[in-house]
Protein backbone atom coordinates (compact mmCIF):
# COMPACT_ATOMS: atom_id res chain seq x y z
CA UNK A 1 0.00 0.00 0.00
CA UNK A 2 1.44 3.64 -0.62
CA UNK A 3 1.52 6.29 2.01
CA UNK A 4 3.88 9.46 1.84
CA UNK A 5 6.93 9.75 4.38
CA UNK A 6 8.55 13.37 4.39
CA UNK A 7 7.21 14.39 1.44
CA UNK A 8 7.76 11.15 -0.92
CA UNK A 9 5.47 8.20 -1.88
CA UNK A 10 7.03 4.87 -0.19
CA UNK A 11 5.06 0.87 -0.82
CA UNK A 12 4.79 -0.63 2.39
CA UNK A 13 2.80 -3.82 3.57
CA UNK A 14 -0.15 -3.58 4.99
CA UNK A 15 0.25 -4.45 8.76
CA UNK A 16 3.64 -2.97 9.11
CA UNK A 17 4.30 -1.01 12.35
CA UNK A 18 6.14 2.15 12.32
CA UNK A 19 9.25 0.16 14.28
CA UNK A 20 9.07 -2.22 11.25
CA UNK A 21 9.04 0.34 8.88
CA UNK A 22 11.99 2.34 10.17
CA UNK A 23 14.21 -0.68 10.98
CA UNK A 24 13.83 -0.84 6.90
CA UNK A 25 14.93 2.34 6.22
CA UNK A 26 17.85 1.78 9.35
CA UNK A 27 16.41 4.61 11.60
CA UNK A 28 17.23 3.75 15.11
CA UNK A 29 13.99 4.60 16.46
CA UNK A 30 14.79 6.57 19.93
CA UNK A 31 16.52 8.98 17.48
CA UNK A 32 13.02 10.46 16.09
CA UNK A 33 9.76 11.34 16.72
CA UNK A 34 6.64 10.51 13.71
CA UNK A 35 3.71 12.89 13.33
CA UNK A 36 1.36 10.93 11.35
CA UNK A 37 -1.85 12.71 9.92
CA UNK A 38 -1.11 15.15 12.28
CA UNK A 39 -0.96 13.50 15.36
CA UNK A 40 2.60 13.21 17.11
CA UNK A 41 3.69 10.09 18.38
CA UNK A 42 6.93 9.13 20.57
CA UNK A 43 9.10 6.24 20.76
CA UNK A 44 6.97 4.11 22.58
CA UNK A 45 4.08 4.09 20.41
CA UNK A 46 6.26 3.23 17.71
CA UNK A 47 6.08 -0.96 18.26
CA UNK A 48 1.97 -0.92 17.95
CA UNK A 49 1.23 2.14 15.62
CA UNK A 50 0.34 0.03 12.26
CA UNK A 51 0.42 1.97 9.49
CA UNK A 52 -2.76 2.68 7.24
CA UNK A 53 -3.20 3.37 3.76
CA UNK A 54 -2.63 7.01 2.80
CA UNK A 55 -0.60 7.69 5.91
CA UNK A 56 1.09 11.21 6.22
CA UNK A 57 4.02 10.71 8.24
CA UNK A 58 6.88 13.02 8.86
CA UNK A 59 9.68 11.26 10.51
CA UNK A 60 12.26 14.10 12.02
CA UNK A 61 15.17 14.09 14.26
CA UNK A 62 17.61 16.82 16.03
CA UNK A 63 20.18 18.35 13.81
CA UNK A 64 22.71 21.04 14.85
CA UNK A 65 21.13 24.29 15.27
CA UNK A 66 21.28 27.86 16.99
CA UNK B 1 28.05 31.98 43.94
CA UNK B 2 26.95 34.48 40.58
CA UNK B 3 24.79 31.57 38.92
CA UNK B 4 22.40 32.27 36.30
CA UNK B 5 18.32 31.33 37.11
CA UNK B 6 16.05 30.17 34.13
CA UNK B 7 12.90 29.29 35.57
CA UNK B 8 13.45 26.46 38.12
CA UNK B 9 16.95 25.48 37.03
CA UNK B 10 20.37 26.97 38.01
CA UNK B 11 23.56 27.70 35.87
CA UNK B 12 27.26 28.65 36.57
CA UNK B 13 27.63 29.25 33.07
CA UNK B 14 26.07 32.31 31.03
CA UNK B 15 27.14 31.52 27.83
CA UNK B 16 24.65 29.06 25.75
CA UNK B 17 26.06 27.59 22.52
CA UNK B 18 24.41 26.68 19.08
CA UNK B 19 25.21 23.40 17.04
CA UNK B 20 24.44 24.31 13.91
CA UNK B 21 27.44 24.83 10.70
CA UNK B 22 30.55 23.16 12.93
CA UNK B 23 32.58 21.28 10.32
CA UNK B 24 32.29 17.62 12.32
CA UNK B 25 30.79 16.59 15.58
CA UNK B 26 34.32 16.19 16.88
CA UNK B 27 34.96 19.42 16.80
CA UNK B 28 31.48 20.48 17.67
CA UNK B 29 31.72 18.64 20.82
CA UNK B 30 35.45 19.86 21.22
CA UNK B 31 34.14 23.93 21.24
CA UNK B 32 31.04 23.09 23.01
CA UNK B 33 33.58 21.86 26.27
CA UNK B 34 35.88 24.24 25.84
CA UNK B 35 32.94 27.22 25.88
CA UNK B 36 31.78 25.98 29.72
CA UNK B 37 28.18 26.03 28.24
CA UNK B 38 25.86 24.35 30.20
CA UNK B 39 22.84 24.62 27.99
CA UNK B 40 23.25 23.96 24.20
CA UNK B 41 20.36 24.53 21.35
CA UNK B 42 19.32 22.05 18.00
CA UNK B 43 16.99 22.19 15.46
CA UNK B 44 14.34 20.12 14.29
CA UNK B 45 14.58 18.75 10.79
CA UNK B 46 12.80 15.90 8.43
CA UNK B 47 15.38 12.61 8.80
CA UNK B 48 16.71 12.27 5.31
CA UNK B 49 15.75 9.38 3.58
CA UNK B 50 18.20 8.83 1.44
CA UNK B 51 20.91 9.32 3.49
CA UNK B 52 22.51 6.62 5.47
CA UNK B 53 24.48 9.17 7.47
CA UNK B 54 23.04 9.51 10.83
CA UNK B 55 24.11 13.06 12.20
CA UNK B 56 22.50 13.26 15.37
CA UNK B 57 23.73 14.81 18.02
CA UNK B 58 24.61 11.44 20.06
CA UNK B 59 27.98 13.63 20.78
CA UNK B 60 26.28 15.87 23.10
CA UNK B 61 26.07 14.42 26.18
CA UNK B 62 22.79 14.82 27.41
CA UNK B 63 23.74 14.36 31.52
CA UNK B 64 25.94 17.07 30.97
CA UNK B 65 24.00 19.73 28.96
CA UNK B 66 20.74 20.56 28.97
CA UNK B 67 19.40 20.14 25.25
CA UNK B 68 17.21 23.64 24.43
CA UNK B 69 15.43 22.55 21.22
CA UNK B 70 14.72 25.67 19.05
CA UNK B 71 11.92 26.04 16.66
CA UNK B 72 13.97 27.53 13.60
CA UNK B 73 12.31 27.14 10.23
CA UNK B 74 9.25 27.84 11.70
CA UNK B 75 7.59 30.85 9.79
CA UNK B 76 4.49 31.66 11.80
CA UNK B 77 2.71 31.00 15.61
CA UNK B 78 1.05 27.31 14.30
CA UNK B 79 4.27 25.99 12.72
CA UNK B 80 6.01 27.23 15.96
CA UNK B 81 3.71 25.67 18.29
CA UNK B 82 3.89 21.81 15.77
CA UNK B 83 7.85 22.31 16.06
CA UNK B 84 7.76 22.80 19.59
CA UNK B 85 5.39 19.78 20.36
CA UNK B 86 7.26 17.35 17.84
CA UNK B 87 10.61 18.59 20.02
CA UNK B 88 9.10 17.50 23.47
CA UNK B 89 7.60 14.20 22.26
CA UNK B 90 11.15 13.31 20.79
CA UNK B 91 13.53 14.65 23.77
CA UNK B 92 10.94 14.44 27.07
CA UNK B 93 12.14 18.45 27.40
CA UNK B 94 9.55 21.13 28.22
CA UNK B 95 12.16 23.84 27.21
CA UNK B 96 11.85 25.64 23.55
CA UNK B 97 13.90 28.27 21.92
CA UNK B 98 10.83 30.23 20.33
CA UNK B 99 11.76 31.70 16.86
CA UNK B 100 9.44 32.57 15.03
CA UNK B 101 11.40 34.17 11.14
CA UNK B 102 8.93 34.48 8.09
CA UNK B 103 11.49 35.92 6.24
CA UNK B 104 14.95 34.05 5.42
CA UNK B 105 16.92 37.04 3.85
CA UNK B 106 17.06 38.74 7.66
CA UNK B 107 15.96 35.66 9.68
CA UNK B 108 13.96 38.70 11.85
CA UNK B 109 11.37 37.13 14.36
CA UNK B 110 8.08 38.18 13.50
CA UNK B 111 6.79 39.93 16.86
CA UNK B 112 2.65 38.82 16.69
CA UNK B 113 3.16 35.52 15.77
CA UNK B 114 5.97 34.89 18.74
CA UNK B 115 3.66 36.15 21.31
CA UNK B 116 0.93 34.50 19.70
CA UNK B 117 3.02 31.22 19.74
CA UNK B 118 4.33 31.88 23.12
CA UNK B 119 1.08 32.40 25.00
CA UNK B 120 -0.03 28.62 23.69
CA UNK B 121 3.15 27.35 24.07
CA UNK B 122 3.26 28.39 27.87
CA UNK B 123 -0.47 27.39 28.42
CA UNK B 124 0.62 23.97 27.21
CA UNK B 125 3.18 23.36 29.90
CA UNK B 126 6.15 24.79 28.16
CA UNK B 127 9.12 26.57 29.31
CA UNK B 128 9.61 29.25 26.66
CA UNK B 129 12.78 31.28 25.93
CA UNK B 130 11.67 33.62 23.13
CA UNK B 131 14.04 35.01 20.11
CA UNK B 132 12.75 38.55 19.67
CA UNK B 133 13.89 41.60 18.02
CA UNK B 134 15.27 44.39 20.98
CA UNK B 135 11.66 45.48 21.15
CA UNK B 136 10.97 46.73 24.94
CA UNK B 137 7.69 46.63 24.69
CA UNK B 138 7.40 43.42 23.26
CA UNK B 139 10.09 41.98 25.49
CA UNK B 140 7.54 43.49 28.67
CA UNK B 141 4.37 41.15 27.01
CA UNK B 142 6.21 38.16 26.52
CA UNK B 143 7.43 38.65 30.08
CA UNK B 144 3.92 39.41 31.17
CA UNK B 145 2.31 36.30 29.14
CA UNK B 146 4.97 34.01 31.25
CA UNK B 147 8.29 33.37 29.20
CA UNK B 148 11.37 32.19 31.39
CA UNK B 149 13.69 34.65 29.43
CA UNK B 150 13.52 37.04 26.29
CA UNK B 151 16.42 37.03 23.75
CA UNK B 152 17.20 40.29 22.00
CA UNK B 153 18.97 39.92 19.05
CA UNK B 154 22.46 42.14 18.86
CA UNK B 155 21.97 41.81 14.93
CA UNK B 156 20.75 39.05 13.04
CA UNK B 157 21.24 35.41 12.80
CA UNK B 158 24.70 34.52 11.55
CA UNK B 159 25.89 38.15 10.88
CA UNK B 160 28.50 38.38 13.45
CA UNK B 161 28.14 42.03 13.40
CA UNK B 162 27.81 42.62 17.41
CA UNK B 163 25.43 44.93 19.47
CA UNK B 164 23.64 46.74 16.65
CA UNK B 165 20.85 47.38 18.80
CA UNK B 166 22.48 48.40 21.89
CA UNK B 167 19.83 51.47 22.94
CA UNK B 168 16.90 49.06 23.05
CA UNK B 169 18.94 46.18 24.55
CA UNK B 170 19.84 48.24 27.41
CA UNK B 171 16.08 49.84 27.60
CA UNK B 172 14.85 45.86 27.92
CA UNK B 173 17.62 44.70 30.47
CA UNK B 174 16.22 47.90 33.04
CA UNK B 175 12.90 46.87 32.71
CA UNK B 176 12.94 43.08 32.51
CA UNK B 177 11.83 40.54 35.83
CA UNK B 178 13.32 37.57 33.62
CA UNK B 179 17.06 36.93 32.61
CA UNK B 180 17.55 38.71 29.52
CA UNK B 181 19.74 36.30 26.57
CA UNK B 182 21.47 38.28 23.89
CA UNK B 183 20.99 36.33 21.11
CA UNK B 184 22.27 36.24 17.44
CA UNK B 185 24.94 38.31 15.96
CA UNK B 186 27.52 38.23 18.11
CA UNK B 187 30.61 37.87 16.07
CA UNK B 188 33.51 38.64 18.96
CA UNK B 189 34.34 37.93 22.65
CA UNK B 190 34.49 41.53 22.76
CA UNK B 191 31.00 41.55 21.75
CA UNK B 192 29.68 39.62 24.38
CA UNK B 193 31.83 41.16 26.62
CA UNK B 194 29.70 44.16 25.46
CA UNK B 195 26.35 42.51 26.56
CA UNK B 196 27.43 41.40 29.96
CA UNK B 197 28.70 44.68 30.86
CA UNK B 198 25.66 46.08 30.18
CA UNK B 199 24.14 44.12 32.38
CA UNK B 200 22.77 41.10 30.02
CA UNK B 201 22.21 37.60 32.12
CA UNK B 202 23.52 35.44 29.71
CA UNK B 203 24.45 35.39 25.70
CA UNK B 204 23.99 32.34 23.44
CA UNK B 205 26.41 32.23 20.64
CA UNK B 206 26.83 29.67 17.62
CA UNK B 207 27.96 31.08 14.11
CA UNK B 208 30.44 32.83 15.53
CA UNK B 209 32.41 29.73 16.73
CA UNK B 210 30.96 27.02 14.17
CA UNK B 211 32.48 29.78 10.97
CA UNK B 212 35.96 30.37 13.57
CA UNK B 213 39.20 29.64 11.86
CA UNK B 214 39.58 27.42 15.15
CA UNK B 215 36.16 26.90 16.98
CA UNK B 216 37.28 25.39 20.33
CA UNK B 217 39.58 28.18 20.70
CA UNK B 218 37.18 30.79 19.85
CA UNK B 219 35.13 28.90 22.61
CA UNK B 220 37.29 29.56 24.85
CA UNK B 221 37.28 33.14 24.04
CA UNK B 222 33.54 34.10 24.22
CA UNK B 223 33.61 32.16 27.95
CA UNK B 224 36.54 34.17 28.72
CA UNK B 225 34.62 37.12 27.25
CA UNK B 226 31.36 36.72 29.20
CA UNK B 227 32.93 35.83 32.31
CA UNK B 228 35.47 39.53 32.11
CA UNK B 229 31.96 41.21 31.23
CA UNK B 230 29.97 39.85 33.99
CA UNK B 231 32.86 40.94 36.32
CA UNK B 232 32.92 44.31 34.89
CA UNK B 233 29.15 44.78 35.37
CA UNK B 234 29.15 43.37 39.30
CA UNK B 235 32.26 45.50 39.69
CA UNK B 236 30.47 48.16 38.78
CA UNK B 237 31.83 50.41 36.06
CA UNK B 238 33.17 53.82 36.28
CA UNK B 239 31.17 56.89 35.10
CA UNK B 240 32.28 58.03 31.36
CA UNK B 241 33.41 61.76 30.76
CA UNK B 242 34.33 64.39 27.81
CA UNK B 243 37.03 65.79 29.71
CA UNK B 244 40.11 64.31 31.23
CA UNK B 245 39.96 63.12 34.68
CA UNK B 246 43.37 62.83 35.81
CA UNK B 247 44.62 59.29 37.35
CA UNK B 248 47.69 61.28 38.90
CA UNK B 249 47.22 63.95 41.75
CA UNK B 250 47.52 66.87 39.74
CA UNK B 251 48.71 69.14 43.19
CA UNK B 252 52.62 68.30 44.72
CA UNK B 253 55.42 70.17 43.56
CA UNK B 254 55.33 70.79 39.75
CA UNK B 255 53.04 73.50 40.08
CA UNK B 256 54.67 75.02 43.29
Amino acid sequence: MKIIVNGEEKNVQSGTTVQTFLDMLDIEGRTVVVERNGEIHAHSDFRTLELCVDDQLEIVRFLGGG
Amino acid sequence: MDELKIADKTFASRLLVGTGKFASPQIMQQAIAASGAEIVTVALRRVDLKSKVDPTLQAIDRDKYLLLPNTSGARDAEEAVRVAKLARALSGIQWIKLEVTPDPRYLLPDPVETLKAAECLIKDGFVVLPYINADPVLAKRLEEAGTATVMPLGAPIGTNKGIKTKENIQIIIEQANVPVVVDAGLGAPSHAAEAMEMGADAVLVNTALAVAGDPVRMAEGFKLGVTAGRMAYLAGMGASHDTAQASSPLTGFLDK
